[in-house]
């Protein structure tokens, strides 16, 4: 059976691309099988876990819960867009490997994308404004402590001059 | 390379304006359905439980992303997502009680995608809005292709039943108007869920009115997760007269108990959630009155 394809353009992580592809491919499934872009990971699929979660013009989104051509003409910020502006580790992901906040890494894409946005609102959490930042995301193996304290690790370096903002020059503010 | 797709194979409409969505919804009729912020229908398309074979995307109609603060009334458009109206000060100003209850729907991640408006159409009985919707009193726009095709309808005759909401085939839910709290009101919104951003298993918003003396003088009460569709109870025979803070909260919980019928579930026993409601509308009780009672104060 042939599927009606449809045009959405993207821009992910500064790069346009242009896609064809059925109305329901779902946004991650789009990132992943369409662009290569494996570093989205899809855990529920039904918008609980918070693995998928990338920055929709700056915005957390679940990328499950949209489909591609939904977001026709949007800035994309996936967990590759993350990293610094010298493409090393991103704040985010640098306190995540300072404080221990991954085992086996499956839900730690959708923490960073969703760290990075919310420290811009949040530059100098408390614990508790912490636990609440992460609510959306679940981790089944490292446990919650050390992904606490990765967010508030993450606050200090984006604090510190050479870092700069959270994910480098590249993310789009909402 | 495999091209995996969970949802069902649909038709994609993309509308640039209200009235050609109107058009493409009155040609589908009841094999469409209206695509807004996607957080709850996408998941029924993800495990199949919803199959429409004209899905009409809204999402480029601007001029639906609205949120307007009049005198009587804040008026939700079908565009406005959950965050902007949570974050909107003039309307959080207006009505304390959508801010207070917003935040209780699932994560800032989903409300930074779902609409207020496609959250009453789709009528969960286990969600918020629809409570705030009637305990205020509000109503919902709805629109129709062709002349006359416009009305709008009371929250208490819009709610049906569990995901059903008496939105006709071919209409489309335009806007949702909340009405200002009298002056000398305050609210509250208290749930227990399993984990913050769940679904609650009882939840109660409560609208307390005080007069000049600081005592009762309307309270009431609408409950969720305790039966079909949101459940008002009227507690001014419980309270009324009463000083704001030393009123029978217990006996207002007795009357919302009273008025549910909750079934078990895997989540919780009805008697369970019969508790909750009792306990939960007190706290939302007193909770109200004493907010109230904090803006009488600070206005006069």
């Amino acid at each position: 059976m042939s599927e009606t394809l449809h045009e959405a353009r993207l821009v992910v992580n500064g790069v346009p691309h242009t896609v064809r592809v059925p109305a329901r491919r779902l946004l991650a499934d789009c990132l992943r099988h369409d662009l290569g872009l494996t570093g989205t990971h899809l855990g529920c699929e039904h918008g609980v876990c918070g693995a998928c979660t990338v920055l929709v013009d700056g915005r957390p989104m679940r990328s499950c819960l949209l489909f591609a051509v939904g977001v026709d003409g949007a800035e994309i910020t996936t967990v590759e867009g993350c990293r610094s502006a010298d493409g090393g580790l991103g704040p985010v992901q640098q306190a995540f490997q300072d404080c221990h906040g991954l085992q086996c890494g499956f839900c730690t894409p959708g923490f960073v994308t969703t760290i990075t946005a919310w420290l811009r609102e949040h530059p100098d959490p408390t614990e508790e404004q912490a636990r609440q930042a992460i609510g959306g995301n679940l981790c089944r193996c490292t446990g919650y402590q050390n992904i606490v304290a990765s967010v508030l690790r993450a606050a200090e370096l984006v604090r510190e001059p050479h870092h700069g903002p959270a994910g480098g020059a590249s993310v789009p503010r909402p | 390379m495999m091209r995996r797709m969970k949802p069902p194979v649909f038709e994609y409409h993309r509308p640039g304006t209200v009235a050609e969505a109107l058009a493409v919804l009155a040609e589908v009729g009841h094999d469409g359905k209206v695509l807004a912020g996607g957080q709850s229908l996408v998941p029924l398309l993800n495990m199949r439980l919803a199959a429409p074979r004209h899905l009409v995307d809204v999402n480029w109609l601007a001029e639906l992303d609205e949120v307007g603060c009049g005198p009587d009334a804040v008026r939700v458009g079908a565009l406005a997502r959950h965050a902007r109206v949570e974050h909107d000060r003039d309307a959080t100003a207006a009505i304390p009680l959508l801010g207070q209850a917003i935040g209780d729907i699932a994560h800032a991640t989903v409300r930074n995608r779902g609409t207020v408006v496609g959250s009453l159409v789709h009528a969960d009985p286990a969600a918020e809005l629809p409570a705030v919707l009637v305990l205020l009193g509000g109503t919902m726009e709805l629109a129709r292709a062709g002349d006359g095709g416009r009305r709008e309808l009371a929250a208490a005759d819009f709610f049906l039943g569990p995901l059903t909401s008496a939105l006709h085939p071919g209409e489309l839910a335009t806007a949702a108007t909340f009405p200002r709290p009298p002056a000398g009101a305050g609210s509250a919104w208290v749930e227990v869920a399993r984990r913050h951003g769940d679904y609650a298993i009882c939840g109660v918003g409560a609208l307390v009115e005080l007069d000049q003396g600081l005592r009762v003088a309307a309270a009431r009460a609408a409950l969720i997760s305790v039966g079909p569709v949101p459940v008002p109870v009227d507690l001014t025979d419980a309270l009324g007269g009463r000083p704001h803070d030393d009123a029978d909260w217990a006996a207002a919980g007795r009357l919302a108990a009273a008025a549910t019928d909750p079934e078990d579930d895997i989540h919780a026993t009805a008697a369970y959630r019969r508790h909750l409601a009792g306990v939960l509308t007190a706290r939302a009780a007193r909770a109200a009155a004493a907010h109230a009672a904090r803006r009488l104060e600070a206005a006069s």
